[in-house]
Protein backbone atom coordinates (compact mmCIF):
# COMPACT_ATOMS: atom_id res chain seq x y z
CA UNK A 1 0.00 0.00 0.00
CA UNK A 2 1.51 3.37 -0.83
CA UNK A 3 1.14 5.13 2.32
CA UNK A 4 1.03 9.30 3.06
CA UNK A 5 4.14 9.09 4.77
CA UNK A 6 5.79 7.16 1.41
CA UNK A 7 4.45 10.55 -0.93
CA UNK A 8 5.89 12.86 1.63
CA UNK A 9 2.45 14.23 2.92
CA UNK A 10 2.68 13.33 6.09
CA UNK A 11 5.15 15.95 8.02
CA UNK A 12 4.59 14.98 11.48
CA UNK A 13 3.01 12.90 14.06
CA UNK A 14 2.82 13.57 18.03
CA UNK A 15 1.06 11.01 19.67
CA UNK A 16 0.19 10.57 23.88
CA UNK A 17 -1.50 7.87 25.43
CA UNK A 18 -4.60 8.82 23.53
CA UNK A 19 -4.48 11.79 21.61
CA UNK A 20 -3.15 11.91 18.55
CA UNK A 21 -2.04 15.40 16.46
CA UNK A 22 -1.19 14.45 12.99
CA UNK A 23 0.38 17.60 10.20
CA UNK A 24 0.09 17.10 6.96
CA UNK A 25 0.95 19.11 3.64
CA UNK A 26 -1.49 19.20 0.33
CA UNK A 27 0.87 18.45 -2.97
CA UNK A 28 -0.69 21.22 -4.73
CA UNK A 29 -2.87 24.61 -3.15
CA UNK A 30 -5.91 23.14 -5.28
CA UNK A 31 -5.73 19.41 -4.35
CA UNK A 32 -8.99 18.02 -3.91
CA UNK A 33 -7.93 15.25 -1.91
CA UNK A 34 -6.58 16.30 1.03
CA UNK A 35 -10.47 16.49 2.03
CA UNK A 36 -10.72 12.62 2.14
CA UNK A 37 -7.05 12.13 3.12
CA UNK A 38 -7.77 14.05 6.41
CA UNK A 39 -11.22 12.72 6.76
CA UNK A 40 -9.45 8.90 6.08
CA UNK A 41 -7.01 9.97 8.71
CA UNK A 42 -9.55 11.09 11.41
CA UNK A 43 -11.63 7.77 10.97
CA UNK A 44 -8.21 5.66 11.10
CA UNK A 45 -6.77 7.05 14.47
CA UNK A 46 -10.12 6.94 15.67
CA UNK A 47 -10.57 3.22 14.49
CA UNK A 48 -6.92 3.06 16.47
CA UNK A 49 -8.14 4.14 19.69
CA UNK A 50 -7.67 7.77 20.04
CA UNK A 51 -9.68 9.64 22.08
CA UNK A 52 -8.60 12.93 20.68
CA UNK A 53 -7.34 12.88 16.94
CA UNK A 54 -6.00 16.64 15.43
CA UNK A 55 -4.66 17.16 12.15
CA UNK A 56 -3.56 19.58 11.11
CA UNK A 57 -2.50 21.37 7.68
CA UNK A 58 0.65 23.09 6.65
CA UNK A 59 1.77 24.73 3.54
CA UNK A 60 5.04 25.60 4.62
CA UNK A 61 7.97 24.38 3.44
CA UNK A 62 6.11 23.88 0.37
CA UNK A 63 5.72 20.30 -0.65
CA UNK A 64 8.35 18.86 -3.12
CA UNK A 65 8.29 15.40 -5.05
CA UNK A 66 11.83 15.00 -3.41
CA UNK A 67 10.08 14.31 -0.23
CA UNK A 68 8.53 10.69 -2.25
CA UNK A 69 10.25 7.98 -0.58
CA UNK A 70 12.39 5.37 -2.80
CA UNK A 71 9.67 3.01 -1.42
CA UNK A 72 6.81 5.26 -2.59
CA UNK A 73 8.47 5.75 -6.22
CA UNK A 74 8.53 1.86 -6.17
CA UNK A 75 4.92 1.26 -5.40
CA UNK A 76 3.96 3.87 -8.05
CA UNK A 77 5.53 2.37 -10.57
CA UNK A 78 4.02 -0.99 -9.48
CA UNK A 79 0.74 0.59 -9.72
CA UNK A 80 1.54 1.59 -13.11
CA UNK A 81 2.35 5.15 -12.30
CA UNK A 82 6.01 6.43 -13.64
CA UNK A 83 7.84 8.19 -10.72
CA UNK A 84 9.18 11.58 -10.57
CA UNK A 85 13.18 12.48 -11.29
CA UNK A 86 14.41 13.89 -8.64
CA UNK A 87 15.33 17.39 -8.93
CA UNK A 88 17.32 18.33 -6.13
CA UNK A 89 17.12 22.66 -4.77
CA UNK A 90 15.88 24.84 -7.18
CA UNK A 91 18.57 27.63 -8.20
CA UNK A 92 18.48 30.68 -6.72
CA UNK A 93 17.03 33.71 -9.44
CA UNK A 94 14.49 34.01 -11.46
CA UNK A 95 13.16 30.54 -12.55
CA UNK A 96 13.90 30.63 -16.20
CA UNK A 97 11.04 29.78 -19.00
CA UNK A 98 12.49 26.61 -21.18
CA UNK A 99 11.02 27.48 -24.62
CA UNK A 100 11.90 24.47 -27.31
CA UNK A 101 13.09 21.81 -24.97
CA UNK A 102 11.25 18.60 -25.77
CA UNK A 103 9.76 16.92 -22.68
CA UNK A 104 11.57 14.26 -20.64
CA UNK A 105 10.85 10.72 -22.37
CA UNK A 106 9.82 8.66 -19.01
CA UNK A 107 10.68 5.29 -18.43
CA UNK A 108 7.11 3.24 -19.03
CA UNK A 109 6.33 1.59 -16.09
CA UNK A 110 5.06 -1.30 -17.61
CA UNK A 111 7.68 -2.15 -19.47
CA UNK A 112 10.60 -0.37 -19.09
CA UNK A 113 11.21 1.34 -22.64
CA UNK A 114 12.42 4.82 -23.13
CA UNK A 115 10.43 5.16 -25.89
CA UNK A 116 7.18 7.56 -24.66
CA UNK A 117 6.05 10.40 -25.18
CA UNK A 118 3.80 13.25 -23.48
CA UNK A 119 0.49 13.42 -24.34
CA UNK A 120 -0.34 15.92 -21.92
CA UNK A 121 0.99 18.66 -19.63
CA UNK A 122 -2.03 17.89 -17.07
CA UNK A 123 -3.03 14.36 -16.48
CA UNK A 124 -6.84 13.15 -14.63
CA UNK A 125 -5.11 14.96 -10.92
CA UNK A 126 -3.05 18.01 -10.32
CA UNK A 127 0.10 16.35 -9.92
CA UNK A 128 0.61 14.06 -12.98
CA UNK A 129 1.14 14.12 -16.74
CA UNK A 130 -0.38 12.15 -19.31
CA UNK A 131 2.49 9.90 -21.69
CA UNK A 132 1.95 7.04 -23.85
CA UNK A 133 4.47 4.25 -24.35
CA UNK A 134 5.47 3.75 -27.94
CA UNK A 135 7.11 0.08 -27.41
CA UNK A 136 4.19 -1.66 -25.38
CA UNK A 137 1.28 1.23 -26.63
CA UNK A 138 -0.17 1.95 -23.20
CA UNK A 139 -0.67 5.59 -21.83
CA UNK A 140 0.16 5.86 -18.94
CA UNK A 141 0.43 8.76 -15.96
CA UNK A 142 3.93 10.26 -14.40
CA UNK A 143 4.02 12.02 -11.35
CA UNK A 144 5.09 15.52 -12.44
CA UNK A 145 8.61 16.72 -10.56
CA UNK A 146 7.75 19.93 -8.26
CA UNK B 1 -16.33 4.13 6.63
CA UNK B 2 -17.77 4.50 3.15
CA UNK B 3 -15.96 4.05 0.26
CA UNK B 4 -18.14 7.33 -1.43
CA UNK B 5 -15.43 9.71 -1.10
CA UNK B 6 -18.60 12.51 -0.85
CA UNK B 7 -20.13 10.40 2.21
CA UNK B 8 -16.95 10.17 3.72
CA UNK B 9 -16.82 13.68 3.50
CA UNK B 10 -20.27 14.45 4.70
CA UNK B 11 -20.79 12.17 7.35
CA UNK B 12 -17.87 14.23 9.76
CA UNK B 13 -19.43 17.44 8.71
CA UNK B 14 -22.26 18.00 10.67
CA UNK B 15 -23.76 20.34 8.63
CA UNK B 16 -23.57 18.54 5.45
CA UNK B 17 -22.68 21.29 3.62
CA UNK B 18 -19.27 21.17 1.56
CA UNK B 19 -20.03 22.69 -1.61
CA UNK B 20 -20.49 26.26 -0.36
CA UNK B 21 -21.43 27.76 2.62
CA UNK B 22 -19.35 25.11 4.15
CA UNK B 23 -17.92 22.84 6.86
CA UNK B 24 -14.25 23.11 5.27
CA UNK B 25 -12.42 23.77 8.38
CA UNK B 26 -9.29 22.67 6.88
CA UNK B 27 -7.63 25.55 5.45
CA UNK B 28 -3.75 25.60 6.36
CA UNK B 29 -2.51 26.06 9.96
CA UNK B 30 -0.57 29.59 8.93
CA UNK B 31 -3.52 31.81 8.54
CA UNK B 32 -3.97 32.64 12.32
CA UNK B 33 -0.57 33.44 12.24
CA UNK B 34 -0.05 36.87 14.19
CA UNK B 35 0.31 40.62 12.04
CA UNK B 36 3.84 41.28 11.39
CA UNK B 37 5.07 43.68 13.61
CA UNK B 38 4.06 47.38 12.36
CA UNK B 39 1.63 46.16 10.15
CA UNK B 40 -1.74 47.62 9.77
CA UNK B 41 -3.93 44.35 10.04
CA UNK B 42 -7.00 45.98 7.75
CA UNK B 43 -4.03 46.87 4.88
CA UNK B 44 -3.11 43.19 5.24
CA UNK B 45 -6.36 41.69 4.85
CA UNK B 46 -6.64 43.99 1.96
CA UNK B 47 -3.31 42.66 0.21
CA UNK B 48 -4.72 39.23 1.13
CA UNK B 49 -7.96 39.57 -0.75
CA UNK B 50 -6.19 41.51 -3.89
CA UNK B 51 -4.22 38.49 -4.26
CA UNK B 52 -6.66 36.27 -3.30
CA UNK B 53 -8.97 37.93 -5.86
CA UNK B 54 -6.79 38.00 -8.84
CA UNK B 55 -6.56 34.09 -8.47
CA UNK B 56 -10.31 33.55 -7.98
CA UNK B 57 -11.45 35.53 -10.30
CA UNK B 58 -8.78 34.35 -12.94
CA UNK B 59 -9.64 30.87 -11.73
CA UNK B 60 -13.74 30.85 -12.69
CA UNK B 61 -12.81 32.43 -15.73
CA UNK B 62 -10.54 29.36 -16.69
CA UNK B 63 -13.32 27.41 -15.51
CA UNK B 64 -15.40 28.44 -18.14
CA UNK B 65 -13.30 26.32 -21.16
CA UNK B 66 -14.42 23.02 -19.07
CA UNK B 67 -16.86 21.61 -21.56
CA UNK B 68 -15.51 24.14 -24.11
CA UNK B 69 -11.74 23.44 -25.02
CA UNK B 70 -11.12 21.85 -28.60
CA UNK B 71 -9.17 18.80 -26.68
CA UNK B 72 -9.80 16.97 -23.77
CA UNK B 73 -6.69 17.21 -22.78
CA UNK B 74 -6.70 21.34 -22.94
CA UNK B 75 -9.79 20.64 -20.80
CA UNK B 76 -8.29 18.99 -18.11
CA UNK B 77 -5.28 21.75 -18.60
CA UNK B 78 -7.31 24.96 -18.13
CA UNK B 79 -9.13 22.86 -14.87
CA UNK B 80 -6.03 22.14 -13.24
CA UNK B 81 -4.82 25.57 -13.51
CA UNK B 82 -7.68 26.34 -11.91
CA UNK B 83 -7.36 24.21 -9.74
CA UNK B 84 -4.43 25.78 -8.08
CA UNK B 85 -4.96 29.33 -8.08
CA UNK B 86 -8.59 28.12 -6.82
CA UNK B 87 -6.59 26.83 -3.70
CA UNK B 88 -4.24 29.78 -3.39
CA UNK B 89 -7.17 32.05 -3.35
CA UNK B 90 -8.78 29.95 -0.48
CA UNK B 91 -5.83 30.39 1.98
CA UNK B 92 -5.65 34.32 0.76
CA UNK B 93 -9.28 34.38 1.74
CA UNK B 94 -9.45 32.91 4.67
CA UNK B 95 -6.22 34.59 6.02
CA UNK B 96 -8.07 38.36 4.95
CA UNK B 97 -11.09 36.70 7.17
CA UNK B 98 -9.23 36.25 9.79
CA UNK B 99 -7.81 39.49 9.71
CA UNK B 100 -11.48 41.24 9.91
CA UNK B 101 -12.54 41.23 6.37
CA UNK B 102 -15.44 38.75 6.67
CA UNK B 103 -16.87 36.38 8.25
CA UNK B 104 -14.85 33.50 6.22
CA UNK B 105 -13.34 32.76 2.88
CA UNK B 106 -16.84 31.40 1.83
CA UNK B 107 -18.40 34.65 2.61
CA UNK B 108 -15.70 36.94 1.12
CA UNK B 109 -15.82 34.84 -2.53
CA UNK B 110 -19.65 34.22 -2.38
CA UNK B 111 -21.46 37.44 -0.31
CA UNK B 112 -19.06 40.50 -2.02
CA UNK B 113 -20.62 42.65 -4.58
CA UNK B 114 -18.28 43.70 -7.13
CA UNK B 115 -16.86 47.01 -5.64
CA UNK B 116 -15.80 44.89 -2.85
CA UNK B 117 -13.54 42.92 -5.33
CA UNK B 118 -9.91 43.84 -5.54
CA UNK B 119 -8.66 42.02 -8.49
CA UNK B 120 -7.20 43.46 -11.53
CA UNK B 121 -8.94 43.91 -14.46
CA UNK B 122 -6.93 41.38 -16.64
CA UNK B 123 -8.14 38.57 -14.20
CA UNK B 124 -12.09 39.71 -15.07
CA UNK B 125 -12.33 40.06 -19.10
CA UNK B 126 -14.18 37.65 -20.95
CA UNK B 127 -12.38 35.71 -23.84
CA UNK B 128 -15.62 35.02 -25.68
CA UNK B 129 -14.51 31.35 -25.23
CA UNK B 130 -11.39 32.20 -28.07
CA UNK B 131 -8.73 29.86 -27.15
CA UNK B 132 -6.11 32.37 -28.56
CA UNK B 133 -7.23 34.90 -26.02
CA UNK B 134 -7.85 32.67 -23.01
CA UNK B 135 -3.89 31.49 -23.71
CA UNK B 136 -2.58 35.47 -24.43
CA UNK B 137 -4.63 36.32 -20.79
CA UNK B 138 -2.99 32.92 -19.24
CA UNK B 139 0.60 34.16 -20.08
CA UNK B 140 0.23 37.39 -19.17
CA UNK B 141 -1.08 36.77 -16.03
CA UNK B 142 0.90 33.85 -15.16
CA UNK B 143 3.89 35.44 -16.12
CA UNK B 144 3.17 38.78 -13.65
CA UNK B 145 1.70 36.19 -11.20
CA UNK B 146 4.78 34.43 -10.94
CA UNK B 147 6.98 37.34 -11.15
CA UNK B 148 5.08 38.78 -7.84
CA UNK B 149 5.12 35.86 -5.76
CA UNK B 150 8.96 34.82 -6.20
CA UNK B 151 9.58 38.11 -4.56
CA UNK B 152 6.66 37.60 -1.91
CA UNK B 153 8.67 34.33 -0.45
CA UNK B 154 10.45 36.76 1.43
CA UNK B 155 7.81 38.47 2.67
CA UNK B 156 7.64 39.27 6.80
CA UNK B 157 3.90 37.59 6.37
CA UNK B 158 4.45 33.98 6.91
CA UNK B 159 1.02 33.59 5.17
CA UNK B 160 1.96 35.41 2.37
CA UNK B 161 5.54 33.38 2.43
CA UNK B 162 4.03 30.22 2.20
CA UNK B 163 1.30 30.94 -0.43
CA UNK B 164 4.56 31.84 -2.16
CA UNK B 165 6.63 29.55 -1.91
CA UNK B 166 3.94 27.24 -2.52
CA UNK B 167 2.86 28.92 -5.70
CA UNK B 168 6.05 29.79 -7.16
CA UNK B 169 6.26 26.01 -8.71
CA UNK B 170 2.53 25.91 -9.96
CA UNK B 171 2.92 28.95 -11.61
CA UNK B 172 6.06 28.32 -13.19
CA UNK B 173 3.93 25.47 -14.70
CA UNK B 174 1.15 27.60 -15.87
CA UNK B 175 3.55 29.70 -17.33
CA UNK B 176 5.00 27.09 -19.58
CA UNK B 177 1.78 25.45 -20.59
CA UNK B 178 0.94 29.31 -21.52
CA UNK B 179 3.88 29.73 -23.75
CA UNK B 180 4.07 26.45 -25.06
CA UNK B 181 0.60 27.32 -26.67
CA UNK B 182 1.59 31.06 -27.81
CA UNK B 183 4.50 29.75 -29.56
CA UNK B 184 2.88 27.05 -31.28
CA UNK B 185 0.00 29.25 -32.66
CA UNK B 186 2.06 32.52 -33.23
CA UNK B 187 4.63 30.46 -35.13
CA UNK B 188 1.65 27.89 -36.56
CA UNK B 189 -0.29 28.79 -39.45
CA UNK B 190 -1.18 32.09 -41.10
CA UNK B 191 -4.89 31.87 -39.59
CA UNK B 192 -3.35 30.81 -36.25
CA UNK B 193 -0.66 33.61 -36.32
CA UNK B 194 -3.43 35.99 -37.11
CA UNK B 195 -5.66 34.99 -33.99
CA UNK B 196 -3.04 34.74 -31.35
CA UNK B 197 -1.72 38.28 -32.58
CA UNK B 198 -5.34 39.69 -32.07
CA UNK B 199 -5.76 37.79 -29.06
CA UNK B 200 -2.67 39.27 -27.65
CA UNK B 201 -3.43 43.13 -29.07
CA UNK B 202 -7.53 42.43 -26.98
CA UNK B 203 -5.83 41.63 -23.85
CA UNK B 204 -2.46 43.96 -23.68
CA UNK B 205 -4.47 47.27 -22.76
CA UNK B 206 -4.68 45.55 -19.47
CA UNK B 207 -1.07 44.92 -18.92
CA UNK B 208 -0.71 48.50 -17.77
CA UNK B 209 -2.21 48.16 -14.28
CA UNK B 210 -0.84 45.23 -13.50
CA UNK B 211 2.65 47.16 -12.29
CA UNK B 212 0.32 50.01 -10.67
CA UNK B 213 1.76 50.44 -7.21
CA UNK B 214 -1.72 50.86 -5.01
CA UNK B 215 -1.48 53.21 -1.66
CA UNK B 216 -1.90 49.73 0.45
CA UNK B 217 0.88 48.10 -1.41
CA UNK B 218 2.86 51.37 -0.95
CA UNK B 219 1.66 51.04 2.66
CA UNK B 220 3.47 47.59 3.03
CA UNK B 221 7.06 47.44 2.55
CA UNK B 222 8.50 44.13 3.10
CA UNK B 223 5.20 42.60 3.49
CA UNK B 224 3.83 43.13 0.23
CA UNK B 225 5.54 43.33 -3.28
CA UNK B 226 5.38 46.84 -5.00
CA UNK B 227 4.45 45.06 -8.73
CA UNK B 228 5.67 48.07 -10.12
CA UNK B 229 9.25 46.18 -9.48
CA UNK B 230 8.23 43.14 -11.62
CA UNK B 231 8.02 45.05 -15.01
CA UNK B 232 11.29 44.26 -16.35
CA UNK B 233 11.20 40.56 -14.90
CA UNK B 234 7.81 40.16 -16.98
CA UNK B 235 9.23 42.18 -19.88
CA UNK B 236 11.72 39.94 -20.49
CA UNK B 237 9.85 36.54 -20.50
CA UNK B 238 7.20 38.28 -22.42
CA UNK B 239 10.15 39.48 -25.29
CA UNK B 240 11.44 35.60 -25.09
CA UNK B 241 8.01 34.66 -25.93
CA UNK B 242 7.14 36.83 -28.68
CA UNK B 243 10.34 36.53 -30.49
CA UNK B 244 9.84 32.54 -30.38
CA UNK B 245 6.39 32.67 -30.96
CA UNK B 246 7.01 35.76 -34.00
CA UNK B 247 4.24 38.18 -32.73
CA UNK B 248 4.58 41.35 -32.10
CA UNK B 249 4.56 43.23 -28.98
CA UNK B 250 1.67 45.50 -29.27
CA UNK B 251 1.40 49.21 -28.10
CA UNK B 252 -2.21 49.68 -27.27
CA UNK B 253 -3.23 52.44 -24.95
CA UNK B 254 -4.26 51.44 -21.50
CA UNK B 255 -7.95 50.03 -20.42
CA UNK B 256 -10.04 49.17 -17.68
CA UNK B 257 -8.83 52.11 -15.42
CA UNK B 258 -10.93 55.48 -14.43
CA UNK B 259 -8.58 58.07 -13.53
CA UNK B 260 -6.15 56.21 -12.24
CA UNK B 261 -8.12 53.79 -10.59
CA UNK B 262 -8.82 50.34 -10.96
CA UNK B 263 -9.61 46.56 -9.67
CA UNK B 264 -7.05 47.47 -6.86
CA UNK B 265 -9.83 50.15 -5.39
CA UNK B 266 -12.52 48.27 -6.32
CA UNK B 267 -13.48 49.90 -9.66
CA UNK B 268 -14.28 46.85 -12.00
CA UNK B 269 -15.08 46.52 -15.94
CA UNK B 270 -19.21 45.38 -16.97
CA UNK B 271 -16.90 41.96 -17.35
CA UNK B 272 -16.87 41.05 -13.63
CA UNK B 273 -20.80 41.31 -13.21
CA UNK B 274 -21.03 38.72 -15.45
CA UNK B 275 -18.75 36.49 -13.57
CA UNK B 276 -19.95 37.36 -9.90
CA UNK B 277 -23.55 36.29 -11.46
CA UNK B 278 -22.29 33.22 -12.57
CA UNK B 279 -19.75 32.00 -9.99
CA UNK B 280 -22.20 33.40 -6.50
CA UNK B 281 -25.95 32.96 -7.64
CA UNK B 282 -26.30 29.23 -6.62
CA UNK B 283 -25.05 30.60 -3.29
CA UNK B 284 -27.11 33.51 -3.25
CA UNK B 285 -30.17 32.11 -3.76
CA UNK B 286 -29.80 29.60 -1.41
CA UNK B 287 -27.63 30.90 1.31
CA UNK B 288 -26.74 27.55 4.22
CA UNK B 289 -27.85 25.33 1.82
CA UNK B 290 -27.30 21.82 2.31
CA UNK B 291 -26.49 18.32 -0.04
Amino acid sequence: MLTLDDLGVLRDVRASADAVTVTITPTYSGCPALEAIRDDLRAALTDAGYRSVEVRTVLSPPWSTDWISDAGRAKLAEHGIAPPGRIGPRAAGPIPLALGRPPARVACPRCGSRDTEELSRFGPTACTALHRCTACREPFEHVKEI
Amino acid sequence: MSDNVYDSLAETHEDGQWAFGTGFEDVQEEITAPVPDGVDAADLAQYCLMLGDDALICAQRLSEWVANAPELEEEVALANTALDLLGQARVLLARAAHLGAGADEDALAFQRAEPEFRNVALAEIGDDLDFARAIARLLLFSTWRLALLERLVTSRDPVLAAVAGKGVKELAYHRDHAAHWAVRLGDGTDVSHTRMQAALDAVWPYVDELFRTSEVEARLPGVAVDPAETRGAVDAVLDQVLAAATLTRPSRPGAGTIGGRGGRQGVHTEALGHVLAEMQSLARQHPGATW
